[in-house]
């Protein structure tokens, strides 16, 4: 107990007791060790010879990489824009599917159907309470939501090249099916924050369940929705530039080939390139987060 | 008009909000429904438009059980019911007119409420209302810009635009300074005047209820345990409602208030 009287009969307050204070310790103690055990382990698995030589090769990879080549420019432009597409339609794709999952998933909005009697019954001797209607929805939409989360868009899309063959649409259904579960998640959470009088009170006039939606959640959502919006779409512009690499269309073609072959300069051109398509897609959805707050 | 039958209710965790509360207001009455915190004061009215369902008994509106009623038929009986609440409960993000116009939600088909494409009499009727708590100029600001005792006016105005014959109040001035506090009262005990409105009306501030209604029920632990005129509520009736304490202030102080008012009014 933080609070204790002294023999002389002074009350003393303490933050934490001596065990806790003990325990604070020895796991402050723990950690050190298992960052120093870690550390040995990684130490002992380097080849240090090559961490050693890592700034002269890198010097000499930055010295043929510059000056880019400009005049690959022209060949760049589609790539490029084959990227912003998959970025933004994967985007567009996956808020259509996310929403009514998002509806699913949130305790708030989920349908619950009523239990059998028998059911109930069987339940309350079983656990002791006292349940008459269970949501049978919901375990299913955090699935769909954990399934897309756990999935990185690059392994998403090594699937669907095989599946749908290489290019630009193999590219899109990855971004889309990883982001589902992303936006997903957070709308969710943003339609579990709303405040509930606010429902309450649209339901006292006698509205629709639809009415209700449109009028006392839909408004409360709306500027978390348009927040996960560009906010995904600022990431899927990222994610998108690499999976090329996997044959899924867009500029990581042309960086993997340049790779291949050695051509730094093409190299440095196309990441001078995708940095300035990153750069405007972050000032976009900035000014878009600006305008709804 | 309204009249409730051995109304009850048992929340799932075995708290008896209401045991057996008998009840009725007749047309254009106004009560004000006193007691202390948790004595079942917000369940009374939310059994009522059933926002909360009643775990037994009758709640009768003009001679209609809506304690039976289909999801369908409680719709339609809840247009007869406004609400009014203690945090105002307007749609922060919506514009004044649209949380009016909400009010009339019950009346108007989805798509027509979807594109905001209310009735022009709908339409009229919000401005009158908003005229008359004096909002005409803020109908275009967003709810979440007004002041509380400008927000609390729209909730009165989304509630009379359903056109109701009973309204159900919660803590109307519980999060407003006192002359705001007035002012709200004295606007719903008006409105309910001049429409012939039944009104029952939550509110924890007795010398306030006792300026502005003929009619006072105390509650509880669930039960009525006083029903009669504000002039009946001796300081042994309020402890009983609320407990011990020294009543003597609370009263003598409306008396001096009410005589102040009447006399603000008549100048």
């Amino acid at each position: 107990m933080p609070t204790r009287t002294t023999s002389t009969g002074v009350k003393v307050w303490q933050l934490r007791d001596r065990n806790g204070q003990l325990i604070r310790w020895a796991l402050w103690m723990a950690t050190a060790i298992i960052f120093y055990v870690s550390w040995m382990k990684i130490s002992d698995q380097t080849t240090w010879f090559f961490v050693y030589d890592a700034p002269r090769v890198a010097a000499d990879i930055g010295g043929r990489a510059w000056p880019p080549r400009w005049e690959y420019i022209t060949q760049l432009g589609r790539p490029i824009w084959d990227t912003l597409n998959i970025a933004t339609l994967g985007t567009i794709f996956a808020l259509i599917m996310a929403v009514p999952i998002a509806f699913l998933a949130a305790r708030n909005t989920s349908p619950t159907f009523p239990l059998p009697r028998f059911v109930t019954r069987i339940l309350k001797a079983m656990t002791g309470r006292t349940m008459t209607s269970y949501n049978v929805i919901r375990p299913f939409a955090l699935l769909i939501i954990v399934s897309s989360r756990s999935i990185n868009s690059l392994i998403w899309a090594l699937l669907l090249v095989s599946i749908v063959g290489p290019g630009v649409f193999a590219g899109l259904i990855a971004i889309s099916i990883r982001s589902i579960g992303f936006c997903a998640k957070l709308l969710y959470e943003a339609i579990e924050e709303i405040d509930e009088n606010q429902v309450e009170a649209i339901s006292a006039t006698g509205a629709s369940g639809w009415q209700v939606m449109v009028y006392g959640i839909v408004p409360q959502i709306l500027a978390a929705f348009a927040g996960i919006a560009v906010f995904r779409w600022d990431i899927n512009i990222r994610e998108s530039t690499v999976l090329g690499l996997v044959g899924a269309g867009g500029i990581g073609l042309q960086l993997q080939s340049s790779l291949n072959t050695l051509a730094w300069p093409q190299v440095s051109l196309i990441l001078f390139v995708i940095l300035i398509a990153v750069i405007i897609g972050e000032w976009v959805s900035a000014k878009v987060r600006a305008a709804i707050i | 008009m309204l009249k409730l039958e051995k109304l009850t209710k048992v929340y799932k965790t075995g708290d008896k909000a209401l045991s057996d509360v008998d009840l009725e207001v007749p047309k254009g009455q106004v009560i004000a429904l006193i007691g202390p915190s948790g004595a079942g004061k917000s369940t009374l009215i939310r059994c009522i438009n059933r926002l909360v369902d009643p775990s037994s008994g009758r709640a009768i509106l003009d001679g209609v059980d809506i304690t039976s009623l289909s999801a369908r038929g409680l719709r339609r009986a809840r247009r007869r019911m406004g609400m009014i609440f203690q945090e105002y409960a307007l749609v922060e993000r919506l514009s004044v007119m649209e949380n009016v116009l909400s009010g009339r939600l019950g009346y108007v088909g989805f798509w027509r409420s979807f594109f905001r494409k209310f009735p022009q009499s709908d339409i009229d009727e919000a401005f009158r209302l908003l005229d008359r708590v004096g909002l005409l100029h803020m109908a275009d600001k967003r709810a979440d810009e007004l002041s509380g005792g400008q927000r609390q006016r729209v909730g009165i105005a989304r509630a009379l635009i359903q056109d109701p014959a009973l309204l159900l109040v919660d803590e109307p001035t519980a999060s407003l300074d006192p002359k705001t506090s007035r002012e709200i009262m004295r606007l719903i005990v008006e409105m309910c005047r001049e429409r012939e409105l039944a009104a029952i009306i939550n509110i924890h501030d007795v010398s306030l209820a006792k300026m502005f209604v003929q009619r006072v029920v105390g509650l509880e632990s669930g039960r009525i345990i006083f029903d009669g005129k504000p002039e009946e509520l001796t300081p042994d009736v309020l402890t009983q409602i609320y407990g011990e304490e020294d009543w003597e202030a609370t009263i003598e102080v409306v008396e001096d208030e009410d005589e102040e008012d009447e006399e603000a009014g008549g100048a």
